[in-house]
């Protein structure tokens, strides 16, 4: 039996290495889209998805370093992508991020 | 020795999640790189990328709960937090878009937002 559960340890960390190189191949994919893409709500998709591939990259280096300090990591890179994302969202529709409508 | 083969099937499924999550993160960059247009690539955008980062999450806690006995919540709240923020924030990159002036595909059969914007400028012109 412990044979088969070393087989299996084996298997989840050949499985996180095969998956830290998929999510780096897709993230070079979408770096592509942000230098290049046509028009600027583009670039800011391509950004957006950028950071969730980071939130999930952080999770894999988790499984492969046995810790638990890379879980903060995940949600602090969470919580500045949306703001990010909105930011750019409401600068791209009007040019103003902060409004001032008081006076 | 019924405890070691729940392990091995926790080891399977540990193993299944974190390879579907990968499938989704990359056929969503996929999407992003070859479909047209801005609103499509929205679709390929937020959907996959949450069911992605589900799955890695969802591999990470069993791991780390299976095998080390250490419980970490902040994993599923990052779930939560993904599946909370990515419609609102694709919602809100595609609303600027549009009314920043970026064309549809030019096979684009519908567009209803247009009739929409016209008859809120008409309702808001005899105001001013």
């Amino acid at each position: 039996m412990d044979e088969i559960l070393d087989v299996t340890q084996m298997l989840i960390q050949l499985s996180a290495i095969v998956s830290i190189i998929a999510v780096a191949i897709s993230i070079i994919l979408l770096l592509y889209r942000a230098t290049i893409g046509p028009t600027n709500p583009d670039r800011a998709v391509a950004l957006d998805i950028i950071g969730i591939n980071l939130m999930a990259l952080a999770g894999l280096i988790a499984i492969l370093l046995v810790t638990t300090k890379f879980n903060d990591v995940v949600l602090l890179i969470g919580i500045l992508l949306f703001i990010g994302t909105v930011g750019l969202a409401k600068f791209l529709e009007k040019g103003v991020i902060i409004e001032r409508d008081l006076d | 020795m019924s405890g070691t083969w729940i392990n091995l099937i926790f080891d399977i499924i540990i193993c299944l999640s974190l390879l579907m999550g990968t499938f989704f993160l990359i056929s969503g960059s996929i999407g992003i790189l070859r479909f047209p247009d801005v609103y499509t690539r929205l679709h390929a955008a937020t959907k996959s990328s949450t069911l992605g980062v589900a799955g890695i999450m969802i591999g990470a806690f069993l791991f780390l709960y299976v095998e080390h006995d250490i419980v970490s919540g902040k994993l599923l709240l990052g779930i939560l937090f993904v599946l909370l923020t990515a419609p609102v924030s694709g919602h809100m990159i595609s609303r600027a878009a549009y009314r920043s002036g970026v064309p549809l595909w030019e096979n684009s059969v519908k567009d209803e937002y247009a009739e929409v914007l016209k008859e809120e400028q008409k309702r808001q012109a005899p105001d001013q």
